[in-house]
């Protein structure tokens, strides 16, 4: 309630800078909503918004693939987290949008390098929560699966991974903020398909209320993304405060 | 006959620090035995030994006449801090050790529940361990011990972080189940008074490096009621011997 009440504030404000016409590149928030509305049903949203959101699955879905199980290396095997432990917390904190152009090199100017962009925006965060995770799994719960007679997977599916959840899924919440990001930077840099290119027709024709709305839009994915992703980490909250 | 031997146990860790040098125990079975010392003599190192959840540096551990390396079905461990699964309700829980064998979900729930009423908490079945108070995530700890059906219970300091009133209470009830069904159990304390309560055996561990100083067979009639058992003679004479030994150490 409180959040749409300042959002409120935020869209009135807007609204009067829009309709004082400072600037041309500040359109008055009603007209960027009747482009939103219009924008939305169209062909042209809809083709963008599927190779937009196939990029995004795909990239997550190897991120999610490749983080995980690395993160979990990098706990239980003390010299994997040693030689790979500063490279993850390098690319951490990298400016991961530098190496698109370098990847358009490589793999080419087309989806592939979007993918590849947000699997490497999302996937480093994704790792690095899940190693702290697996780290800080309290040792007592794997003693008591040991002394019960855990096989060693039991110890990862039954207790290592559950007791984990909590900094993954936070983990995975940061990787799929940054994959939208990593969505839009890839596409805006290849600036020929999906959702960039979109922006980059908007913004080289001055069409700002378009190019508003279609702001307004990614941003509301990725709130929803994070939002839904949050859901699921209350859902588990009554246990990672137990521990 | 004995249903656990520990023979010259040693063990060292990795920073150097002798821990445990040359014990020699045996556990008599059907008997409640207690290591019982100052914090830092290795009683819960020997234990875990024990339990085979730590490595020996030497000697040998022999439980049912053989030697030992790694836990077993024949041994539950009840942990200090309980160690329960905070996802999981008391019935999962309590069934965890059946669940890791791959018993079938229905039988396993079935042993599960009788042990859950044994310790009293029935009716808890689908709480949370953070719905409940100190004593009761004991009772779960020891109720996932007596469902795997080991012959040997293994508890270290199970009731340190559990009040006063509770403990009480909770001793007598422990005694009660182990003689009912039989258990060799070892149990580590710092507590001279649950030492003499509970055992038919006490080892005293002298510390660094902890070895057995003497073993203390209290001569206390069990048939008495708890009340009756707490102004006994034999009891109270247990526990003036130990203090006369323990004192040296502290």
């Amino acid at each position: 309630m409180r959040m749409l009440l300042s959002l409120m504030v935020w869209f009135v404000l807007w609204e009067i800078v829009g309709q004082a016409k400072l600037s041309t590149i500040v359109p008055p928030f009603s007209a960027v909503i009747e482009a939103a509305i219009e924008l939305l049903p169209s062909d042209k949203f809809r083709s963008a918004a599927i190779i937009s959101l196939r990029s995004f699955g795909i990239g997550m879905g190897l991120a999610l693939a490749v983080g995980i199980p690395l993160g979990v290396a990098m706990a239980r095997v003390k010299s994997i987290g040693r030689i790979l432990g500063m490279w993850v917390n390098i690319f951490v904190s990298a400016p991961i949008s530098a190496l698109v152009p370098i990847l358009m090199v490589v793999v080419g100017i087309g989806e592939t390098t979007v993918v590849v962009t947000v699997f490497l925006f999302a996937v480093f965060v994704i790792t690095l929560d899940t190693q702290v995770g697996i780290t800080h799994a309290d040792r007592s719960l794997v003693e008591m699966a040991r002394s019960f007679g855990a096989r060693r997977h039991q110890l990862y599916t039954k207790v290592l991974l559950l007791s984990a959840l909590p900094e993954i899924l936070a983990g995975v919440r940061l990787g799929a903020i940054r994959g939208v990001k990593g969505v839009v930077i890839g596409q805006l840099l290849v600036a020929i398909i999906g959702v960039g290119e979109l922006f980059e027709i908007y913004s080289n024709n001055f069409l700002m209320e378009e190019f508003w709305a279609l702001v307004v839009v990614v941003f509301l994915f990725a709130f929803a993304v994070s939002e839904a992703i949050a859901a699921l980490e209350r859902r588990i909250e009554y246990y990672a405060a137990s521990r | 006959m004995s249903e656990v031997e520990v023979k010259g146990v040693r063990k060292v860790y990795d920073n150097g620090l002798e821990a445990l040098r040359d014990v020699n125990l045996s556990f008599p079975k059907g008997q409640l035995s207690t290591l019982l010392g100052p914090s830092g003599c290795g009683k819960t190192t020997l234990l875990k030994i024990i339990a085979g959840l730590l490595p020996k540096s030497g000697g040998e551990v022999r439980v049912q006449g053989r030697p030992v390396d790694g836990p077993g079905p024949e041994r539950a461990f009840v942990f200090q801090d309980f160690a329960l699964l905070p996802w999981a309700h008391v019935l999962r829980n309590v069934a965890f050790g059946l669940e890791l064998r791959g018993v079938p979900r229905p039988e396993r729930e079935e042993v599960a529940r009788k042990f859950i009423a044994e310790v009293g908490l029935k009716g808890f079945e689908h709480r949370y361990p953070n719905q409940l108070s100190g004593g009761m995530r004991q009772r779960v700890g020891l109720a996932r011990a007596l469902t795997v059906d080991a012959e040997i219970i293994l508890m270290d300091e199970p009731f340190s972080s559990v009040d006063e009133q509770t403990r009480r209470k909770f001793q007598e009830d422990l005694l009660d189940l182990l003689r009912h069904h039989q258990k060799t159990v070892i149990f580590v304390t710092h507590s001279i008074e649950e030492a003499a309560y509970l055992s038919d055996q006490i080892a005293l561990l002298s510390p660094r490096p902890g070895t057995v100083s003497k073993l203390v067979r209290p001569e206390v009639d069990r048939s008495k009621s708890p009340d009756e058992i707490r102004r006994d003679r034999g009891y109270l004479d247990t526990v003036d011997e130990i203090w006369a030994i323990l004192r040296k150490y502290v």
